[in-house]
């Protein structure tokens, strides 16, 4: 589903990433931990297909089968590719109902779908909202604005739940949640999971992954992979920290 | 009863008119409106026209809509075989409404130039109310209008026969809102000048919707002067809806005069116009008053939008509020010019004051100045401006849910100006200015489909792709 190729990534002239490789199939759940600025989340970025400061300068990235180098971040969405935010942006006067309405009718004319109907819409947008436990306030609300840290992560599982991608990045998605929050975003997670998509956890702590079980665990490190695993692998660095990685880099 | 007006010379020839006509000009006036009509052309002999070296019109370039030929009338053009009914069609659907027309700046009915309702609630022509009830004539007419704010409200003080009255009594809460509707309709280039009178009793209140539009693509210059008396304790919530040819200019001075425990809201929403000038003026005269003084402008092309609002804090314990936001596209170009004045006694005023900006090209201008002139020690004020483009990260944001570029802008854009549309609280109108807004942002809004009427030949309805109404 995802082949990434010895991507080296920059930022007004620093390199980020510095030869990347990871293969991801359907069905898998990977995990990449690391400590602070060894580029997860600029990684999660630049296969959302972010732009502006953000420069691919070497290698490759695939997704099912093809090259997104040319795609736009919206073409990479339509073919189902999904970042759930380590910080979602507060939009004010967009609520969330129109916000995703018009995402998934977009979606759906991109595949030359008709539009949602209002039935199906409000139907999806129950089941949606029931999977990661929102209520019913939230969603005539704008997107984001005013919510708190842990309905902020919830919303961003939502919008996963409403878009069904085939490829989510989930940067950060645990960082600032107290433990029922996070039992809820990673019961939502796993509730979407089928034998055709694809999940990539990025993560600072191995708590998550108590909850959202991964079939891989990569160590970022200075822009490089520099060790993968089973999921045993996050539990070494839970009680090892990362600093004996250091050599191997 | 036509007169020529050219370009070098035009305060010359209006000040010639004036000398010369008097006896049509001052046919409607007592002799205290006539000793005012004085007053205010010799203040505009001093002052003349206001040019790029007056203070507060630096950023607004009038010179080319000076320089035009333009016609002048004295008296109504309006010829009653015209048909009222077809110029003048409301239809905002559910929007319950009683209209006052002018065409041109002339009240026109077709049922009597003034009349009273069974709450004693007057509406009528402003020359017509001259004769009628010259009290309260006298007491009210150009008493606030101050010839000394242009050359402009000087000389509508000094030359304006017509517009339209509204007299509130006390104690009276007027259901309807009253929606006064000014057309420009004529084939030739016109330069028009009318007065509205407004005068709203203690304890009462009024839903106010003043509309400018054209249905023609002439070139107008149109210099409007409204002055508004809010009673003790009264209320007005107060809309204007600018929708006019790109040829027009129109310089909109209002007046808002608050009594003790008045609230005032008033909403600006400037859709399109060739040069726009919104003065206004509120003056908080008693304690305990409120304000909320708001505007939404989206020029795009050569454009121009100048909002200036002076709110002066003349008693203790009042609260004003400030909120204007602007699109500006292409090279056009928005002014805003706010200035808050609290007096040395007012103590405890609360005043805010906001204007945010978005540019959407290299090309587009915003000029804004927030000033605050304080004189009070314990009060409660701030100020803010922003310009800026379109968030990055809102964009990113929007497009990694497979939302394309041009919904993304237009979703944000929408949003922006959301702000300000949603304060509006009569709903029918919300919603319509509301589809207005989207429209114009798309490009889509033509100036025949006026801010609430539709000329005949009006285009047809246009479909969104998206429909941003909610599910």
């Amino acid at each position: 589903m995802l082949s990434i190729k010895n991507l080296h990534v920059s930022i007004e002239g620093k390199e980020i990433i510095k030869g990347l490789n990871l293969e991801v199939k359907p069905g898998e759940v990977h995990a990449i931990m690391g400590p602070n600025g060894t580029g997860k989340s600029t990684l999660a970025a630049v296969i959302a297909g972010r732009e502006g400061i953000f420069e691919v300068t070497e290698g490759e990235i695939c997704y099912k089968g093809k090259d997104v180098s040319e795609m736009s971040i919206e073409c990479r969405a339509r073919e189902g590719i999904f970042l759930g935010f380590q910080y979602p942006v507060e939009i004010p006067g967009v609520s969330i109902t129109n916000f995703m309405r018009t995402a998934i009718n977009e979606i759906r004319q991109y595949k030359g779908l008709e539009q949602i109907s209002a039935t199906n819409f409000l139907k999806a947008m129950e089941d949606a909202k029931k999977l990661v436990g929102i209520q019913s306030k939230l969603t005539n609300r704008s997107v984001n604005e005013g919510f708190s840290g842990g309905e902020k992560k919830k919303n961003e599982i939502f919008q996963m739940a409403m878009l069904k991608p085939d490829l989510a990045i989930l940067d950060e998605t645990d960082s600032g949640l107290d433990i029922d929050a996070l039992k809820v975003v990673a019961n939502g997670v796993n509730a979407l999971k089928t034998k055709n998509n694809a999940t990539i956890v990025i993560t600072h702590y191995q708590r998550l992954l108590d909850y959202i079980i991964p079939d891989f665990v990569h160590v970022l490190y200075n822009g490089k992979i520099v060790k993968s695993g089973k999921k045993e692998l996050a539990l070494e660095l839970e009680s090892k920290g990362y600093d004996w990685l250091k050599d191997e880099a | 009863m036509e007169t020529q007006i050219q370009d070098k010379t035009f305060r010359e020839k209006m000040i010639g008119i004036f000398e010369t006509r008097q006896e049509t000009i001052f046919r409607n006036d007592s002799p205290t409106l006539v000793e005012r009509r004085k007053a205010a052309i010799e203040s505009f002999k001093q002052q003349g026209f206001p040019n790029s070296k007056t203070e507060n019109w630096r950023n607004t370039d009038i010179s080319k809509a000076m320089a035009a030929d333009y016609n002048y009338y004295l008296e109504s053009t309006f010829q009653k075989d015209q048909d009222l009914s077809k110029i003048f069609k409301c239809d905002i659907p559910h929007l319950e409404t009683d209209m006052i027309s002018q065409l041109n700046g002339w009240f026109v009915s077709e049922n009597g130039s003034i009349k009273t309702d069974k709450q004693g609630v007057v509406v009528g022509s402003l020359a017509e109310a001259k004769k009628k009830y010259p009290g309260l004539i006298n007491d009210h007419l150009s008493k606030i209008a101050d010839d000394r704010k242009s050359g402009f409200v000087a000389l509508n003080n000094a030359f304006a026969e017509d517009g339209v009255f509204i007299y509130v009594p006390d104690n009276v809460s007027v259901e309807v809102p009253l929606q006064m509707v000014n057309i420009i309709n004529t084939n030739e280039n016109i330069f028009i000048q009318n007065h509205n009178l407004v005068i709203i009793g203690d304890n009462s209140s009024l839903q106010l919707v003043q509309c400018d539009d054209s249905v023609d693509h002439q070139q107008s210059l149109i210099n409007t002067v409204t002055e508004i008396f809010v009673g003790k304790n009264a209320s007005l919530d107060h809309y204007k809806l600018q929708n006019k040819n790109d040829n027009s200019t129109l310089i909109n001075s209002i007046f808002f005069n608050l009594e003790r425990d008045a609230r005032l809201s008033t909403n600006a929403i400037s859709l399109n116009g060739g040069l726009i000038r919104n003065e206004n003026y509120v003056t908080l005269n008693g304690e305990n008053c409120e304000a909320n003084i708001m505007g939404v402008y989206l020029v795009d092309k050569a454009q121009h939008v100048d909002n200036q609002v002076f709110v002066d804090h003349a008693y203790p314990n009042c609260v004003s509020n400030e909120l204007f936001k602007g699109i500006v596209d292409d090279s056009a170009h928005a002014v805003f010019n706010g200035h808050i004045l609290v007096r040395r006694d007012s103590q405890h005023t609360i005043a805010f004051q906001s204007n945010k900006n978005i540019l959407l090209t290299d090309k587009a201008t915003v000029n804004t100045k927030p000033f605050l002139e304080i004189y009070a020690d314990d009060v409660k004020c701030s100020h803010g401006a922003t310009i800026g483009q379109i968030d990055e990260n809102a964009m990113f944001y929007l497009k990694s849910r497979g939302i394309g570029e041009h919904n993304a802008k237009m979703l944000l854009m929408y949003a922006f100006a959301a702000e300000v549309i949603n304060k509006i609280k009569i709903e029918p109108l919300k919603i319509r200015i509301d589809d207005m807004v989207k429209k114009r942002l798309r490009g889509e809004l033509s100036i025949c489909e006026q801010c609430v009427l539709h000329c005949s030949n009006m285009e047809k309805e246009t479909n969104f792709e998206i429909d941003m109404s909610k599910v």
